[in-house]
């Protein structure tokens, strides 16, 4: 029986022997010498995803203007950062509209700029103008602030996304009559197309379903950088319905990512524009899975049609909670083109950039295979597929006070 | 109707109301797409015009006797491969296969030939990488 330690697996990395394959590679191997022996050769097994993830942003500190502010808001080129942090620190999230953004009045609205943008253009090094004001106190006079900053300027820009590499997520189509303007993109009525966002058999948490070896700590690929993982992501719901591999069969685990900006590539963190949806961004995330034993490299072997996803409707069920059953359809069949949803066909339509994916994965395979990014053990787990999270929703309660506490300041 | 021209000015035109003209003269709904003033005067104008036939010829016919050069609007796609990160959403809204995936790599590409110009592909590109050409001759 192979049994590797992290230490063991480091010290070939060091010596420029560790056997690195990709998570695609990993399936021909096994398909050619069999688990037991492929869990012997092989050390690592580097995974990639490439595509929209909301819940990140940037903390930025812009260092201290002559003379000081206090920011109380603040905007990069015109999108509005959260400033309700320490005086000149902010940040900035991937899904933040540009302030003057016509929205959706002329719907659908087409979002060009927004919070995901900002940060590409950040990383890309370019001048980004910052404007920042408050009501000026004696430690803090200065009431207003209007430049322009670049990556380099600032003392420190590090990503901290809340919730990136979903593991699984809704296929979702459109039973109404009339094209819909989604997060999953566009929408044609009557299931005219099905929308997905995975890199299935090469997405992070489908190579290690239980969360064995990511977990708090772990290094990673983030945006072109070193990157780890920092928490458990917002909605980490693990104890779902999962198939006889492990993988879960809905929306299950999800990560909270971190690293610094400043190391990161423009290629890596792109601004996307949904139409009649909003900005966000798409995160390259890499993880590599070192294989300890057999049973790590049964799951990093996954294929993609042994990874299914639900199909639902963001017509009603989604935004409304009045679900119809479509059942579920695998990653194989979305890949392909076109899946048969209860009887009937329907084009798919990818959201996430499985060539990217592939590109990341081979990326942090070459940085391994170079010695230049060892695996980390992580410091505690991630809460595990029998942890008894529930996923909560919105109470419905009425508040004592009949005026509202916030609409009538404005 | 619904007809998309282009509309070409000389320095002299370009300092004239016309479009307030053709607007007053003839009821057509004008949609300006596209504008465009070199520093010589000359420019040029994309609009949409939208009316009744009659409308739509005596508005063509007041723009030619002004000497304006109205000519058919030709468009094309062009797929900015720089901005592109191969998500691949486009392809499953284009009729006709220009931007099609090569399903064992899942690499997008688009073909120029095969492409009739319907702009679907607009709306469903997340990065903003497919964007409309409007041909245009040199101002004259």
């Amino acid at each position: 029986m192979t049994k590797k330690s992290y230490e063991e697996i480091n010290e070939k990395i060091r010596r420029g022997e560790a056997v690195v394959v990709t998570a695609e590679e990993v399936i021909d191997v096994v398909a050619e010498k069999g688990y037991a022996k492929a869990a012997e050769e092989i050390d690592v097994v580097t995974t990639g995803t490439f595509g929209p993830m909301c819940s990140s942003g940037v903390f930025i500190n812009f260092g201290h203007a002559k003379p000081r502010i206090r920011m109380q808001k603040v905007w990069l080129n015109g999108v509005e950062a959260y400033g309700g942090i320490a005086a000149v620190d902010a940040y900035i999230g991937a899904a933040q509209v540009a302030e003057n953004d016509p929205e959706n009045k002329v719907y659908p609205g087409r979002f060009m700029y927004g919070g995901g943008h900002v940060i590409h253009d950040l990383v890309a090094g370019k001048d980004i103008r910052l404007e920042a004001t408050s009501y000026g106190t004696d430690c803090y006079p200065n009431k207003n602030v209007d430049t322009v900053i670049t990556l380099a300027d600032v003392n420190e820009a590090f990503m901290f996304n809340p919730r990136n590499a979903y593991q699984n997520y809704n296929c979702a189509v459109n039973l109404g009559d009339k094209t819909i303007y989604t997060y999953m993109g566009v929408l044609k009525p009557r299931m005219g197309n099905a929308a997905y966002s995975t890199s299935g058999q090469l997405s992070p948490l489908f190579n290690d379903p239980y969360y064995r070896t990511t977990g708090i700590g772990t290094r990673i690929f983030l945006g072109g950088g070193i990157g780890y993982v920092a928490w458990n992501g917002t909605q980490h719901h693990p104890n779902v319905q999962r198939g006889e591999n492990g993988v879960p069969m809905v929306t299950a685990g999800t990560l909270a990512l971190i690293g610094d900006l400043k190391q990161m590539d423009p290629n890596w963190l792109v601004g996307l524009s949904y139409l009649g949806y909003g900005p966000t961004l798409a995160v390259g995330v890499g993880i590599p899975i070192p294989i300890l034993d057999e049973e790590m490299l049964r799951y990093t072997a996954v294929k993609d049609e042994e990874i299914l996803m639900p199909v639902v409707d963001y017509h009603q069920g989604y935004p409304y909670g009045n679900h119809t059953d479509l059942g579920f359809v695998s990653f194989k069949d979305l890949k392909s083109g076109r899946v048969n949803i209860k009887g009937k066909d329907a084009v798919t339509t990818p959201q996430s950039s499985y060539p990217r994916a592939r590109q990341i994965a081979a990326i942090l395979k070459a940085w391994i295979q170079a010695g230049k990014f060892e695996l980390t053990q992580p410091v505690a787990k991630l809460p595990g597929a029998d942890s008894p999270i529930e996923f909560k929703s919105l109470p419905d309660r009425q508040p004592s006070g009949a005026v509202s506490m916030v609409r009538n300041r404005r | 109707m619904k007809k998309r021209v282009v509309l070409y000015f000389s320095a002299v035109q370009s300092e004239q109301p016309i479009i307030y003209q053709l607007i007053k003269n003839t009821d057509l709904i004008v949609n300006i797409l596209k504008a465009d003033i070199n520093p010589q005067k000359e420019g040029y104008l994309v609009v949409e015009l939208e009316g009744d036939k009659d409308s739509y010829e005596a508005g063509i016919r007041f723009l030619k006797n002004l000497g304006v050069i109205v000519e058919p609007l030709s468009q094309t796609v062009v797929w900015h491969d720089e901005l592109c990160i191969q998500c691949g959403a486009c392809a499953s809204f284009c009729p006709t296969q220009a931007l099609a995936i090569e399903r064992d790599s899942m690499i997008v590409s688009f073909d120029n030939s095969q492409c009739v110009v319907c702009g679907m592909c607009l709306d469903c590109c997340p990065t903003l990488a497919i964007k409309l050409h409007f041909e245009l001759q040199e101002a004259v």
